[in-house]
């Protein structure tokens, strides 16, 4: 039995959990259709450790997991709150870049 | 009859296939008109269809590994068109037809079979669902009919009809359905393709794609520890379950999430189950080879991982809903089980056609539907490179539908659901 940790319930089988996607910026809700395709279809599905979303499904709760895509280890869990300052910055980046779109860090919804 | 037989078999001509084989490795050329990337079924068959009606034979298949030996030897070999949208019952019915005639035209067997395909409804909705696939097959080429439980148990009388709380309602009867011999299909088509002129290099993993100005002009590949640049017009991916890290190579991202997908097989025993039977209810789907061993497999693995292991949980599942079906299987005992790479798009529809990057040709996203469109796709691809224009059977599988929210939605047409 695999077992991940999770942040509110503690060790439980992965069977409970239910995977959610990569923990990507949110677009800005004005953004441009394309936008949205990029988050909503194309992900970076690549190998070396990932920083995903998983939900408890008995719990209905959400948290982030960093997890190696080529050995199936799961490296940590926590809370979205404790998403590092650094991500939210490489958000804002990516909005700025990508769609030209300015936003202060409180505004991202991890 | 015996002295025609002992007159071949002492004759000069014996082996009767000299050519059997494939010709011996030569050396890689600086350039080529077309590089195909993966030596699998669709690489091969590319090549072969590029040769063979388009006269362009200047081309290098760069396999990593050896031909056929990724996704093409892990699929679980079912041929079937009995899909839910119009476009995907127009696709995969061209290549049920390609399919039907390939050993004549290899003139080599692959041991095709025409089993029919039984899926399996133990709901109302799932029997709505069924009713709509055969009409829209009616429509599109397909050959299937709705079966009620009296036809489901003539065809196969040692199905459990009544299993537990899910009892078979109805049963989506596909005649067409079949299965081959993979690995032949893929030397078939590179047999095929070498006797044209088409060059198939082993043990040559691609590790970088070379883009100036938004088109691709070579590719870096590696043979040992020797490192090669060839240069080329046209580059064709076709690498299964590494899609997505490919084309990072080429530097795009694509609109799938590489999930692995577990199957096993029993030891052998007599002869009972001619149609192959899938249930998308129970994630799972039987059949049983010309060996008399039973193949059988499921739905993808619940997360995303690069990673070709197996887990207990996924065969705990897959054996209980196996069972459940086919109770006495319960005596069988499980001789392999492996893994490959499924490159899933979200609406369960392959993607060929053009990339972001000018001269560089996608066929990718095959998810858990790949070894049917074998010839079809390699058809249609091989037309597309030669003309640069993309063929209208493939036309709606182009990347670009995730970009304007086009999608083909396949999803209650996999053989089980995933």
């Amino acid at each position: 039995m695999k077992v991940m940790t999770c942040p509110l319930n503690g060790p439980r089988n992965i069977n409970e959990f239910v995977f959610g996607g990569e923990v990507t910026p949110l677009p800005d809700l004005q953004a441009p259709d394309q936008a949205w395709a990029e988050h909503t279809f194309y992900s970076y599905n690549g190998t070396g450790v990932v920083r995903e979303w998983w939900f408890h499904s008995a719990s209905g709760y959400w948290f982030v997991a960093e997890r190696d895509r080529t050995t199936d280890q799961i490296i940590k869990t926590y809370d979205p709150s404790e998403l590092a300052a650094d991500i939210r910055t490489a958000m804002l980046d990516v909005d700025r870049k990508m769609f030209g779109v300015e936003r202060k860090t409180e505004e991202v919804a991890p | 009859m015996p002295f025609a037989l002992l007159k071949y078999g002492l004759n000069g001509d014996f082996p009767f296939e000299k050519d059997a084989d494939l010709p011996p490795p030569v050396s890689l050329k600086k350039r080529y008109d077309v590089v195909i990337i993966g030596g699998g079924g669709h690489g091969v068959a590319t090549a072969y269809y590029l040769a063979k009606y388009h006269g362009i034979t200047n081309v290098a298949v760069l396999e990593k590994g050896y031909l056929g030996g990724g996704n093409t030897a892990r699929n679980t070999a079912v041929i079937r068109s009995n899909y839910l949208t119009s476009d995907g019952v127009k696709f995969y019915s061209e290549s049920v037809k390609l399919f039907q005639n390939l050993s004549n035209e290899f003139d080599f067997n692959i041991m095709y079979s025409k089993r029919g395909q039984l899926t399996l409804a133990h709901t109302d909705a799932a029997i709505r669902g069924f009713r709509q696939r055969t009409e829209v097959n009616k429509h599109f080429g397909g050959k299937t009919e709705l079966i009620g439980p009296k036809e489901i148990k003539e065809l196969v009388p040692t199905l459990n009809m009544n299993p537990g709380h899910q009892p078979v309602l109805a049963g989506l009867w596909h005649m067409d359905g079949a299965t081959a011999r993979h690995d032949a299909v893929a030397w078939g088509y590179a047999k095929g393709a070498t006797q044209r002129g088409v060059e198939l290099h082993q043990l040559t993993e691609v590790t970088d794609v070379v883009v100036e100005n938004g088109k691709v002009t070579a590719v870096k590949a590696k043979q040992g520890s020797v490192d090669h640049i060839i240069e080329c017009g046209v580059v064709v991916q076709a690498v299964a379950g590494h899609s997505s890290l490919l084309a990072e190579k080429a530097g795009f991202r694509l609109p799938i999430t590489t999930y692995p997908l577990q199957a096993m097989v029993t030891q052998p025993v007599k002869p009972f189950l001619d149609p192959l039977v899938s249930s998308p209810a129970f994630h799972c789907y039987v059949q049983q080879t010309g060996r008399g061993e039973l193949v059988f497999g499921g739905g993808s693995d619940p997360y995303p991982l690069y990673n070709s292991r197996s887990t207990l949980e996924l065969k705990e599942e897959l054996l209980a809903h196996a069972v459940e079906l086919f109770p006495f299987m319960a005596n069988l005992k499980l001789m392999r089980q492996w893994t490959g790479l499924t490159d899933m798009t979200s609406d369960y529809s392959p993607i060929m056609g053009e990339s972001p990057v000018q001269n560089y040709y996608l066929d990718a996203g095959w998810g858990t539907w790949g070894f049917k469109a074998t010839p079809i796709c390699g058809k249609t691809m091989a037309e597309l490179v030669a003309t640069g224009k993309t063929p209208s059977l493939i036309k709606p599988f182009g990347a670009e539908r995730f970009n304007d929210f086009r999608q083909v939605n396949e999803m209650g047409a996999t053989a089980a659901s995933h």
